[in-house]
């Protein structure tokens, strides 16, 4: 008599693999999307007095670039920013230039110290976090630095603590990312 | 976790240059991206055509968050009204029995007004708004305070025109789209809009200082006479702003002026009307012919205006209307 398959030798944790396979859309878009849509997301919850909505959009960009290195191209800092820029509030460029540099010092930083865990990739975040929304608000306009810096200190913490978080919100979408989807081969 | 294996390009010529490319690449998007930020600083309007449509492609998920936003406060403030009900409701009365009194004398006064102005031969009319429209998002991760409004020129909005809620003003147009506008906020750090004591005719100016208050700063330096709980309104000086719109009520003195909180709080606001630039219609009125004697022709002259999209700088005009 023959033994009964192992009943998941057929599945992986993307599906069944039975006349289903990865979409190559779904594969490439979904990092970029979310992360578009994340710039795009503090602009509607409700019209703010005070800059404290961490900036979701780059907290994105930088969760994709540690949790699947390569996923995103090294110059993916052009076209997100861009549309960072869109909807952001800071001058034209800004975000063009801050997450060029960002994916360039990560490109720098894995090249190092190619090991790293979760407390490297969130003091990483922390750090990077923090430049940028310093360099934003440099960026941002006239009026005294001693005025505009202390002005993102909750911003900046906001963002920190959300590291994480969003960083296993990423996680799940990567899995979503390599869904198996019903192919006719 | 373990380093990617894809990034060691090994003997691949190929793999060699793909990651070559990649360097190449993002070190010049970050040059590129310090050019545009040089453009923008110098012009800050020179995206506005950009900016502007991506806005009016976004406007309608805009709109329905918004919608969804105003159900929400309301539904909070309706279960934070109970709570304390009767003595609010004992509170409330005594307030209305004050209040109705003073509108009989609100009304006298204003009969009286009304019989003054005929007399100079004023011809008062308040402008007519160009459009009225919902407050759909702000540029909440920014230093910078933008708002979006749910009009743009399809509707007659264009950049310069003050925006007010019922309780003050709220900014004034920046960009406009086709249905779509950004409105630079009273506490974004380039706005600055002249005011006045409600009371007298101490002017100032009031700053933004992107943190939702403003700073007012004394035109007349020397001993400082503003004092907390002050509430300064428009003076109608450098043409943008028709004179008496509410700004700021001040919370706190400073040396040479006073930190103020403003009264229209976008927060708390959802609908928005956008006003004509008011030059133009003080122009209108003062054009108009009138029988009694006219005003002095200082204010005859429309002063000139900032352009609408610069980062306000009214002329310092010394008084107020």
């Amino acid at each position: 008599m023959i033994d009964q398959l192992n009943p998941n030798s057929r599945r992986d944790r993307f599906g069944s693999k039975i006349n289903r396979s990865h979409s190559p859309l779904l594969a490439f878009a979904t990092p970029w999307l979310m992360i578009m849509v994340g710039s795009y997301l503090p602009v509607l919850p409700m019209v703010a007095g005070y800059p404290y909505v961490p900036p979701l959009g780059y907290l994105l960009l930088l969760s994709w670039r540690m949790i699947r290195p390569g996923v995103l191209p090294l110059w993916a800092g052009i076209p997100l920013g861009l549309v960072d820029d869109l909807f952001s509030g800071q001058p034209f460029g800004s975000a063009v230039l801050l997450w060029s540099l960002s994916l360039l010092a990560i490109e720098g930083l894995e090249e190092r110290f190619p090991w790293r865990g979760f407390m490297e990739d969130w003091v990483t975040a922390a750090v990077l976090v923090t430049l940028t929304l310093a360099f934003g608000a440099v960026f941002a306009g006239t009026g005294g630095l001693d005025d505009r810096l202390p002005l993102i200190a909750p911003q900046v913490l906001l963002s920190m603590l959300l590291f994480p978080m969003i960083g296993r919100m990423v996680a799940r979408f990567d899995r979503l990312r390599l869904l198996r989807i019903r192919t006719i081969d | 976790m373990a380093p990617p294996t894809t990034r060691r390009s090994g003997f691949s010529r190929r793999a060699q240059y793909g990651v070559f490319t990649g360097y190449v690449l993002a070190g010049s998007g970050a040059l590129v991206g310090a050019i545009l930020l040089g453009i923008s600083l110098v012009h800050p309007s020179a995206f506005a055509g950009l900016r502007s449509s991506a806005s009016d492609v976004t406007e309608p998920v805009a709109q329905a968050t918004a919608a969804g936003r105003t159900e929400r406060q309301g539904l909070i403030e309706t279960v934070s009204a109970y709570i304390a009900a009767g003595s609010k409701n004992a509170e409330l009365r005594q307030e209305l029995k004050i209040a109705r009194v003073r509108l009989a004398e609100a009304r006298a006064i204003r009969v009286e007004n009304d019989r003054l102005k005929a007399m100079l031969g004023l011809v008062n009319e308040d402008p007519h708004p160009i459009a009225t429209a919902r407050l759909i998002g702000s540029t909440a991760s920014s230093t910078r305070r933008f708002a979006y409004i749910s009009a743009g020129r399809e509707q007659g909005v264009l950049p310069g025109m003050p925006v007010r809620s019922p309780t003050g003003l709220v900014g004034r147009v920046f960009e406009a789209g086709r249905h779509s506008a950004r409105v630079l906020l009273l506490t974004d750090s380039e706005s600055m809009v002249p005011v006045r004591r409600s009371t007298d005719n101490v002017v100032a100016f009031a700053e933004g200082r992107a943190d939702g208050t403003l700073r007012l700063r004394l035109i007349n330096l020397g001993i400082n006479p503003i004092k907390t709980g002050d509430v300064f309104v428009t003076s109608g000086a450098g043409g943008l702003f028709r004179p008496g719109i509410a700004v700021a009520v001040v919370s706190r003195t400073t040396r040479d002026g006073g930190i103020a909180r403003v009264l229209s709080d976008p927060i708390a606001t959802s609908f928005v009307v956008v006003d004509p630039v008011w030059h133009v219609e003080a122009a209108k009125l003062l054009a108009a012919p009138s029988p009694g004697p006219t005003t002095p022709a200082k204010r005859a002259k429309p002063k000139s205006v900032p352009v609408p999209t610069a980062p306000a700088a009214p002329a310092p005009a010394p008084a107020a209307q």
